[in-house]
């Protein structure tokens, strides 16, 4: 990944602003979106080094606003659009400043009408100032096939008829899930993607995390948000450990955790433990709790595995979800012994069907149990469902390695 | 001119067990030529896309006359090494490069390293027509 030049790191942390500004001077969010993408691409091209405008933010309006005025005139719906954007002014109220305007984009983008599919991309462009290009190789797709995605997106927005404000109170904390689950799994896409030979995808996480900051400056005193934050840290602390010099996975157990980013593994965990103390535990909590435990560690044999399981079982509880009781057993296994945590897996394929991840973990267990040769079975049988290409050369390692007695 | 270089389950001219079957330095050989060989070719500019598929335990077929329900066919197939297993998309010069590309794919190492002599099927990707023609 190519590192970024101080212009484009400035344009990133600009555009939810200038685009802040331009849907409230104009109104309307699809075309203003539209406008502010030119006038970032403008900028990246125009702005040689060091000769940016003396305040960029203001060059960044006007020429996004520029944009707008001169697709109105040429607009045989101009008429409609000023009494729309009439509208919108009346709708303003106070003064803003760019950490409301960073999370009501939040708040549209991850709108409840739009699948993911389509929040995280509308989310990297209007919100992260990404371009389309970049958001379409980052996802390896045509920029063409992206571009479509981002305008469906704005088109569904329009016609959900969301204003441009925070949504009210009562909706509020729904809305802010929405932004967390599309946030959590943009992070995901980058830390494991599913559809590519990279296992990780730098700029997808870097992203999320860079977005998620946001959210949190925004909103110093929800628990939740900061326990995203720090289980992002936590985990992205383990990225350059977590592959071998060929690309190829390495689990937990074996990694170098001399390789482990020790700055990212503190922010994590004072985030996390700020978040606890105000007693109000939710599951990204739990998750940044679980993942702190284990970078805390300074070997793998070190683990607090009887912490982790009970960190688990309340995760279990809170969300019911089929995968945390996965997790719960690897735990138990390594804090109680193989047979508890393969006791925990029966049953659970009714639930997961036949889910790779399910024969990976009873693989592993049957390995520690030392049934050695339904633990080779179990590997080839995760190798043949995963989609990722790393896991699966990882798996069909596994089942080789103790095929041959290793 | 743009080629698809396909490769198929199982379907290899020598007497090779499946990979699950092999020991993992030949696992681990036979990825790193796979990599190596994208590696160079992308190196050369000649590298579109490169994808390995998920196993014939995954796939499907489906059939529909577009009124009714589609008629969907879960795997396993008894004919599955006859199921695409993944391909490269290659941008070259002549054909003539194309074919050896996939000669060198197909020699892809197998157990102590001989080669698997997998078949490598070439398609040539239909473009616009040529404006100099």
């Amino acid at each position: 990944m190519s590192t970024l030049g101080s212009t484009e790191v400035l344009l990133r942390e600009l555009a939810p602003q200038v685009l802040g500004a331009v849907v409230r001077r104009y109104g309307d969010f699809a075309d203003a979106e539209d406008a502010v993408q030119e006038a970032l691409l403008a900028a990246a091209t125009g702005w040689p080094a060091g000769q940016q405008p003396d305040n960029p933010l203001a060059w960044l309006i006007r020429v996004a606003s520029r944009r707008m005025t001169d697709s109105y005139r040429s607009d045989s719906a101009r008429r409609r659009r000023e009494i729309l954007a009439a509208s919108w002014s009346l709708a303003r109220t106070g003064p803003v400043t760019g950490q409301d305007d960073t999370l009501i984009l939040m708040f549209m983008c991850c709108h409840p009408s739009l699948t993911p599919a389509s929040a995280i991309p509308l989310t990297l462009r209007a919100v992260g100032g990404l371009t389309t290009r970049e958001i379409a190789s980052a996802f390896l797709v045509p920029e063409a096939t992206m571009a479509q995605r981002i305008s469906r997106a704005k088109a569904k927005l329009k016609a959900s008829d969301e204003p441009f404000t925070l949504p009210p109170p009562d909706e509020r904390a729904g809305r802010l899930r929405s932004v967390l689950h599309v946030l959590y799994l943009l992070f995901n896409e980058g830390y494991a993607t599913s559809n590519g030979p990279d296992l990780a995808r730098a700029d997808l996480s870097g992203e999320a995390i860079r977005l998620t900051r946001g959210v949190q400056a925004s909103l110093p005193a929800d628990p939740e948000v900061a326990g995203l934050l720090a289980l992002m840290l936590l985990t992205d602390a383990r990225r350059a450990a977590r592959t071998r010099s060929d690309g190829e996975l390495v689990p937990l157990a074996e990694q170098d955790r001399a390789r482990w980013d020790r700055d990212l593994i503190a922010e994590g965990v004072a985030l996390i433990t700020g978040a606890l103390q105000r007693g109000q535990v939710g599951e990204y909590q739990l998750q940044a709790a679980i993942a702190a435990v284990h970078d805390q560690a300074a070997r793998h044999a070190d683990t607090n595995w009887p912490e982790i399981l009970s960190l688990y079982s309340l995760l279990e509880r809170m969300t019911g979800n089929p995968m945390v009781t996965l997790n719960r057993a690897v735990a138990a296994a390594m804090a109680e012994g193989p047979a508890a945590g393969l006791a925990l897996l029966d049953g659970l394929g009714e639930r997961l069907g036949d889910h790779h991840r399910l024969h990976s973990v009873r693989a592993h267990l049957l390995e520690m149990s030392g049934d050695t040769a339904t633990a080779i079975t179990e590997f080839r049988d995760a190798a043949a469902r995963t989609t990722n290409l790393r896991e699966q050369h990882y798996l069909t390692s596994q089942a080789a390695r103790l095929a041959a007695g290793l | 001119m743009r080629f698809m270089l396909l490769q198929n389950y199982g379907e290899v001219e020598s007497d090779c067990p499946p990979m699950t079957e092999w020991s993992p330095g030949d696992i681990r050989a036979h990825i790193e030529f796979q990599q190596a060989l994208n590696q160079e070719l992308t190196e050369r500019g000649e590298l579109v896309d490169a994808q390995g598929l998920a196993g014939p335990e995954q796939a499907k077929f489906v059939v529909s006359d577009g009124a009714s329900a589609p008629v969907i066919t879960d795997g396993p197939y008894p004919e599955s090494k006859e199921l695409l297993a993944g391909y490269r998309l290659v941008d070259v010069e002549t054909a003539g490069r194309a074919i050896e590309i996939a000669a060198q794919a197909s020699a892809a190492p197998g157990p102590d390293g001989v080669p698997i002599r997998q078949p490598i099927e070439i398609r040539q990707v239909l473009g616009a027509p040529d404006p100099e023609a």
